[in-house]
């Protein structure tokens, strides 16, 4: 199994290509989460602590890309950028702005 | 591996043990019982599948020794306390944040990267050490010493204030 066949996805309005990277245990997690289905943005997420082996590898290896110290949430926009932690207004804007 | 379901009841009576706890040596619960109820969730959650009580907000290796620096309270608990008024999950919060005159609000992650753990581990001084890695500070009330960056804000032994503590070693 991939990592890939391991994302969630959430349908919303807002399309652009948002990838979180989260633990199903953390509370800013939760609230990333609830966050960006309340603002109605089309993402993708997985909790990296429910992976096991070469699944959880793989994502560790894909967060230390954008945050070296590999905390969460880990939220990669477009592929080109990262916001580390539940930082409200920033995710806001990256939603608003779809990129 | 999949998420258990933890027994709501569970919940409740670790909330009431920590809550008496944390206000009985000077710490204190985020008062939004609904984030704090989820986290202690968690906890219990960590505690059934790595044997221990990892924290709910970093990724836990599942090795024991590797990880008991997160184990809640974890080591880094107190001094994100002084710095930000919380711990890294806000499970603990400062008086400030405790009364509602200060909303508690994400923090950076004060636990160094793996590799730098594991370069700490393998330099550790001998003993005694020759040089204090944290000063000693005492409570002028009853005495109490404790290594740390800074005294707590409250005595945890007889609660006397943070001004009432001196630089000791």
């Amino acid at each position: 199994m991939s990592l890939e066949s391991k994302m969630t996805h959430v349908a919303g309005a807002h399309k652009s290509n948002l990838v979180l990277y989260a633990l199903s245990t953390c509370g800013w997690c939760r609230k990333t989460k609830a966050l960006l289905q309340d603002l109605s943005a089309d993402y993708h997420y997985v909790d990296v602590d429910l992976l096991e082996g070469a699944e959880r590898e793989a994502a560790l290896e894909a967060i230390k890309k954008w945050n070296p110290a590999c905390s969460f949430p880990t939220l990669v926009i477009n592929g080109n950028r990262c916001i580390v932690g539940f930082k409200g207004e920033e995710i806001k804007e990256a939603v608003a702005r779809g990129n | 591996m999949a998420t258990k379901v933890v027994d709501p009841d569970r919940v409740e009576s670790l909330y009431r043990r920590l809550k008496k706890e944390a206000e009985g040596s000077g710490y204190h619960l985020n008062p939004d019982t609904d984030f704090t109820k989820l986290l202690l969730m968690s906890l219990l959650i960590n505690e059934e599948r790595y044997g221990y009580a990892a924290c709910p907000c970093r990724l836990a290796s599942g090795r024991k020794a590797d990880d008991l620096d997160i184990i809640c309270p974890c080591d880094y608990r107190d001094a994100d306390l002084a710095e930000y008024g919380s711990c890294y999950c806000a499970l603990y919060v400062s008086a400030e944040i405790a009364e509602g005159r200060k909303q508690a609000a994400p923090i950076p992650e004060r636990r160094p990267p793996e590799e730098k753990r594991r370069k700490a581990g393998a330099t550790a001084g001998g003993f005694p050490p020759t040089v204090l890695s944290y000063p000693v500070w005492r409570c002028k009330v009853c005495g109490y010493l404790c290594a740390r960056d800074d005294p707590p804000d409250t005595c945890p032994i007889c609660k006397a204030k943070k001004e009432r503590f001196e630089r000791f070693l």
